[in-house]
């Protein structure tokens, strides 16, 4: 199973991981704000990830680590 | 001791660096320093070093920056309008605390001016020239011999305080021949631990830069910088005083000027009239002191300068306009004759 | 097992880039490139004046700030110094192509053994969003408030058409990072740029069309949409020059 953990406090919330997800599990979480005042991305199902680390790739923070 | 030689006055400078460990050399032609350039791109292919002609000025002087970043000896040279030119990279060598030598062969401006013999940098030369607050060490050789000799300290000078030094020339002694013995291929090479030479993941990484966005930051970096120029200025001062313990008439001249000048105090003391010259080597940092004592024992001074008057400004500062201080000047690429001095030096005599 | 994570000659300092910058990704890019071949120790680069000045805080290689556009001339001096170390140059379009073309053009044509990283986002963001030499026809900034008018200001410069077309360089090419598919291609074009020094064959140029949002003022998304649909036109992608590959195939 794969397993994608951010960086929360330095995300900026451009939501390009967001785009980016072919499973469409990831959002920016307009409730939460972070550290840096950001609404920041979160994962809403991480059963369905399949660790393509596409997130990661178009992420221009390096917020997110991909483990599989 | 190395034997006597006969050189012209801009390929003792270029021999002189190559003496004292530089072996980067980056320029772009100009008259009337050629020769240092074309003397480079013979030697330095033949002892591993770096002859490189930029494609501009501006670029010439970056690669100086660049070069300067890994702790490297190395050095530029052009006249005056391409000397405006470098003042972007001289500010950020300065900027970013970097040695490095820029020799200035200065000839007549402003503008395109003419390709004689000038000293009308001294202002960019000794008051900034690029923009913010800083200094360069300025050496103003007045003939073959001190053009070798200055070289070597330039270099030396610039290391220890960690700023840029120049070499103020003029058309006239880059041009003129005369016998030189070279310095010892002896450089005095020191420690640069704050170089740019790769962290070989030993170390955190080494930044060479001159940006601090924080006023507070920037506002501490000019100070420090600053106390280090007080140094400069309280060790390195470098003149040459002649005939001027009883002088009452106290000429005041660099580089040929003084030359021209040395000449007219000799005829005038024939002539009776008790005149010396007080020579300035380092023309930043200024012979203060030595000018404000002779204040009190001189009866008047003069400035002479191949410009519209500059250096006279930091003459009547260092005298605090105790003594009359009168202006003998040409321009244009014109040098005063001997007579012409004398005779400003028994009009003098007679005001005062 | 990791899979994706940070690259290690990143430094921990936070990006100050604006959300949905690429300048972020095209960083992560260069420095995957020093992980992967193991130069960090080696590595110098040489940071513009631009959004990118301060990216000499987020390198962990020694690093230089130079003036605007001068870049190359100061990695000129930096090589002809330590010619065994890496050296890197990262520019913006302002940087590269307006203040800095003569630089750019000179150490291309020395073929100055370097690597160049062109950041093209066809505005000059740091200052707030005026017309790059870059900048298309028609594009409002603010500076071209009515649009980029060619007749007045002139045509964009294609980089890459440009430089590849003299005998001095060894590696040419055009990459975007608005998809998943083109930041990887990126990546390869630069990790070929900085094996190129390595192997001493010169002067490599990659130019990555990015995007800049805040100055466009187009959401992140919309701002990669902007790429595909107005920049990669004007700035076809690929690869310009190849030498090696030119002298392999004949």
């Amino acid at each position: 199973m794969a397993k994608v953990t951010f960086n929360t406090d330095i995300c900026k919330g451009c939501g390009l991981c967001v785009l980016a997800c072919p499973k469409k599990i990831l959002v920016i979480a307009a409730d939460k704000i972070n550290k840096k005042g950001h609404s920041p991305a979160e994962m809403t199902d991480q059963e369905k990830c399949i660790g393509c680390a596409f997130c990661a790739t178009m992420c221009p923070d390096c917020v997110i680590t991909v483990e599989k | 001791m190395s034997d006597k030689v006969l050189m012209k006055g801009n390929e003792a400078i270029a021999e002189a660096a190559i003496r004292a460990g530089c072996r980067h050399y980056f320029g772009y032609p100009i008259t009337p320093q050629t020769e240092l350039a074309a003397y480079m791109s013979k030697r330095m292919p033949k002892i591993g070093g770096v002859f490189l002609q930029a494609e501009s000025e501006i670029a010439a002087i970056n690669m100086v920056y660049g070069v300067a970043g890994t702790g490297k000896r190395v050095m530029t040279s052009s006249s005056s309008p391409g000397v405006s030119l470098k003042q972007e990279g001289i500010s950020y060598i300065a900027g970013a605390d970097l040695p490095a030598l820029i020799v200035n062969v200065q000839r007549g401006g402003p503008g395109l001016g003419g390709i004689q013999p000038s000293q009308s940098d001294y202002f960019q030369a000794t008051k900034g020239g690029g923009h913010g607050d800083y200094h360069l060490i300025v050496l103003t050789p007045a003939g073959v011999q001190e053009m070798a000799d200055l070289t070597g300290l330039a270099f030396d000078l610039a290391d220890k305080y960690r700023m840029p030094a120049m070499l103020l020339a003029d058309g006239t002694t880059g041009q003129m021949m005369e016998p030189v013995t070279l310095p010892e291929e002896a450089p005095h090479l020191i420690e640069k631990p704050w170089a740019v030479i790769g962290t070989e993941m030993k170390r955190k990484h080494n930044i060479i830069n001159s940006l601090y966005l924080q006023p507070e930051e920037l506002e501490r970096t000019n100070f420090e910088r600053f106390q280090r120029y007080a140094q400069v200025e309280e060790n390195e001062v470098r003149y040459e005083s002649y005939l001027t313990e009883d002088a009452d008439i106290v000429v005041v001249a660099f580089g040929i000027a003084a030359r021209v000048s040395k000449n007219a105090v000799v005829a005038a003391r024939k002539a009776g009239i008790k005149a010396g010259l007080l020579r300035p080597i380092t023309v930043w940092p200024f012979p203060k002191k030595a000018l404000e004592t002779l204040s009190h024992t001189a009866k008047g001074f003069l400035s002479v300068e191949l410009n519209m008057g500059q250096m006279i400004e930091d003459v009547r500062l260092s005298i605090h306009d105790r003594k009359p201080v009168r202006l003998v000047n040409r321009a244009g690429g014109m040098i005063p004759s001997p007579d012409e001095v004398l005779a400003a030096i028994v009009r003098m005599q007679k005001e005062v | 097992m990791i899979v994706f994570q940070k690259p290690k000659s990143l430094t921990d300092a936070e990006l100050h880039y604006c959300p949905g910058c690429t300048h972020g990704i095209i960083h992560r890019l260069v420095a995957e490139a020093i992980d992967t071949l193991g130069i960090e120790g080696k590595t110098i680069g040489v940071a513009p004046v631009g959004c990118a000045v301060m990216a000499y805080n987020y390198f962990a290689c020694d690093m230089v700030e130079a003036a605007h556009g001068r870049a190359p001339a100061v990695a000129t001096g930096l090589k002809r110094s330590l010619p065994e170390n890496v050296i890197f140059t990262y520019q913006g379009d302002g940087d590269l192509a307006s203040i800095g073309m003569a630089e750019t053009v000179h150490a291309a044509t020395r073929n100055e053994n370097i690597t160049v990283v062109f950041v093209n986002n066809a505005i000059y963001g740091m200052t707030g969003g005026q017309m790059a030499p870059t900048s298309l026809p028609g594009q409002v900034t603010q500076t071209s408030p009515y649009g980029r008018d060619v007749a007045v200001a002139g045509y964009p410069i294609r980089v890459c058409e440009m430089i590849s077309k003299l005998d001095g360089p060894e590696y040419v090419a055009r990459v975007a990072v608005n998809n998943v598919k083109n930041v990887k291609a990126a990546g390869k074009a630069i990790l070929k740029a900085f094996q190129n020094q390595i192997e001493g064959k010169g002067f490599s140029l990659i130019e990555v069309v990015s995007s800049c949002p805040t100055n466009w003022g187009l959401t992140p998304e919309k701002a990669l949409q902007w790429v595909d649909e107005k920049m990669i036109p004007y700035y076809p992608l690929g690869v310009y020059k190849d030498r090696s590959a030119e002298v392999t195939e004949k």
